[in-house]
């Protein structure tokens, strides 16, 4: 998921009257609006949640753009630059949901560049081949899909309706990604060799995506009441590795998990549990491209700024004008 | 080995298509061959290399909307580029397909403008570059739907809509910029001044224009100049922006396969797979 251990306000002493009430809407599973009654500590962690998606998608945009102006064909090229454009959007979509709740998209970018804000782990990984392109879409969108599906179920009104057009985007991704590990997996050798090495290289870190293990993931049940978060890490978690190890299994390629073994009691595929001290450090910036991804948001945003304030000034020069003339 | 509905496929798909393009002599041609051949690669490589160009700013603009803009533009070219080498390996009628001619020839046989090979340089820079070239490419456009080839006048109208909202958006973006700050004025002018030596190119004729203006498909490369100069005193001047007093036409060449050192760079990495790979598919 994109929202990796936000953390959780906890309600702070006694429920007042009002969050009761608050509560219950929530358990009759009304949406809440934007011009709603809401404690503080649920705007403040939606807040977190939604930007930490958003910056999520915009930081996203990176190691796939890394792959543009090197696309093999001019469809591939097309469908990677439109994918790439959606997740630009998705970012749109979900800095405006964040807006509806008193924090402005510019300070939501501030928080990101000085590293008050995260963004998923995952991006903080590099893409070597082309199959990453298919790896990502495949395993990455596959995995943002899990978590938002349910949350298009959210109880906060801009975020679950941001969620319902976001998820129609992404499940095309996943198709798409998987579609160039068809052809990377059934082509030459060389090609196969990609594939597995993508798979290789993305499984464990697609598994992080969905945050620590439930025994170490103090904030959840918060959240969950609030239905911020609809289901824990290890339930979401087991349900990717569910469906993706066939998908693994049709494309003939092996997921490096020599552990991994269908459990018939459990109905649920047994699997090894990535490395947490991996995770922790990429959080804590010490992933391969942390720096990287980060300063290019950073570059990015400076060397806009100019552009930024020339439209602004056009914008107050033209009204002085339009007032002028009246 | 495939089996039968994978061998009838793709010859019923052509077959059905084939059926659908209108009747045009001049895509069998062989005397008009070589330049319809040519000059239908100008008209591809350069929306490839533009759009290439600006795709380099995917996920580095600078501001989301301008971004999502920016991809939407690349995407349209690209998507132009594809129909143009498309006709153009129709017309060659040697096997190769519009991909072979995007990934597989080498620079001396790109024949986009120099303009849009340059590099971005700084947003302005790019979006300078964008008016002026869609400026060009809307007039030409315009031209075409009237051509006496209607397979080039089919793809003229698809494209002309999208170039229409482009040269919009980028005369915009250039007026509010030009009369924006002063540093934002100060780089639309320097933008301005270092793309206009590149400009001429696109009004240069050749013996390629000649060819197919006498044939009625295209118009000659310097009948565009006029209404491309009406537009361009009309955008500079709401954007207190100065028209260059040097002349345009000092880099030329690329229309005939003679390019700035950029565009080798452009191809080693756009056609990077397709050469580390020969006959593998993607
Ligand atoms: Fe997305
Ligand atoms: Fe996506």
């Amino acid at each position: 998921m994109y929202a990796q251990m936000v953390k959780s306000e906890a309600a702070d002493g006694e429920q007042t009257p009002e969050d009761r009430a608050f509560q219950a809407r929530i358990d009759r599973g009304e949406k809440i609006e934007p011009k709603d009654w809401m404690p503080e500590g649920y705007r403040k962690t939606l807040i977190r949640q939604i930007g930490q998606h958003a910056h999520s998608e915009i930081v996203g945009q990176l190691p796939e753009g890394n792959w543009i102006t090197r696309a093999p064909t001019l469809e591939r090229k097309q469908i990677l630059l439109a994918k790439v454009q959606d997740e630009a959007g998705h970012g749109l979509y979900l800095y405006s949901a964040a807006e509806t709740l008193g924090v402005s998209r510019d300070e939501l970018f501030e928080k990101l560049h000085s590293g008050a804000m995260k963004y998923s782990s995952i991006f903080n990984y590099p893409t070597l081949t082309w199959a990453d392109m298919g790896a990502i879409g495949w395993l990455v969108d596959g995995a943002a899909i899990m978590n938002q599906v349910p949350l298009q179920r959210t109880s906060y009104g801009p975020y679950s309706r941001a969620m319902i057009r976001i998820c129609k985007e992404e499940s095309f991704h996943q198709r798409q990604g998987y579609s160039i590990m068809m052809k990377m997996a059934g082509g030459t050798p060389e090609q196969k060799e990609m594939a597995q090495d993508a798979l290789n290289r993305f499984w464990y870190p697609s598994l992080m995506m969905f945050g620590p293990s439930d025994k170490d993931s103090v904030h959840s049940a918060q959240s969950m009441a609030w239905k911020i978060k609809i289901n824990t890490n290890d339930e979401l978690r087991q349900k990717f590795v569910d469906e993706t190890v066939p998908q693994a299994e049709y494309l003939g390629l092996t997921v490096p998990d020599p552990d991994l073994a269908w459990n018939a009691g459990r109905g649920h595929y047994d699997f090894t549990e990535p490395d947490w001290t991996e995770f922790f450090d990429v959080l804590k910036g010490n992933g391969p491209c942390n720096e990287e991804r980060l300063g290019a948001r950073v570059k990015a945003w400076e060397d806009g700024a100019w552009f930024r304030e020339g439209l602004s000034a056009h914008a107050e020069k033209a009204a002085a004008r339009r007032l002028a003339a009246e | 080995m495939p089996s039968l509905p994978d061998m009838a496929t793709p010859e019923a798909e052509r077959l059905a298509q084939e059926a659908a393009q209108p009747a045009d002599p001049h895509i069998t041609d062989v005397a008009l061959k070589p330049a319809l051949f040519d000059w239908l690669c100008r008209m591809g490589d350069g929306a490839l290399i533009l759009g290439h160009r600006t795709s380099e700013w995917c996920g580095h603009g600078p501001a989301l909307e301008e971004d999502i803009a920016l991809a939407n533009t690349a995407l349209d070219l690209i998507g132009h580029a594809a129909l143009w080498l498309e006709l153009a390996a129709e017309v060659e009628a040697q096997g190769r397909t519009a991909d072979d001619l995007a990934y597989l020839r080498d620079a001396m046989r790109f024949r986009n403008p120099q303009i849009v090979e340059l590099p971005n340089g700084d947003i302005g820079r790019t979006l300078m570059r964008e008016f002026l070239y869609d400026a060009w490419h809307y007039e030409m456009l315009l031209k075409l739907r009237d051509s006496s080839s209607p397979r080039v006048a089919e793809i003229a109208a698809k494209a002309g809509k999208e170039v229409a909202y482009q040269l919009d958006r980028a005369s915009d973006l250039v007026i509010r910029l030009g009369d924006g700050t002063e540093e934002s004025h100060a780089r639309m002018q320097a933008a301005l001044d270092h793309l206009w030596p590149y400009t001429g190119e696109l009004f240069t004729d050749d013996a390629v224009d000649e060819a197919v203006a006498e044939a009625g498909i295209a118009p000659r490369a310097s009948e565009l100049q006029g209404p491309w100069d009406a537009t361009l005193r009309e955008v500079m001047g709401e954007a207190t922006l100065t028209v260059p007093d040097r002349r345009a036409d000092v880099h030329l060449g690329g229309k005939q396969g003679r390019h700035t050192e950029h565009l080798g760079y452009i191809l080693a990495e756009m056609q990077f797979l397709q050469r580390a790979y020969p006959g593998a598919e993607w």
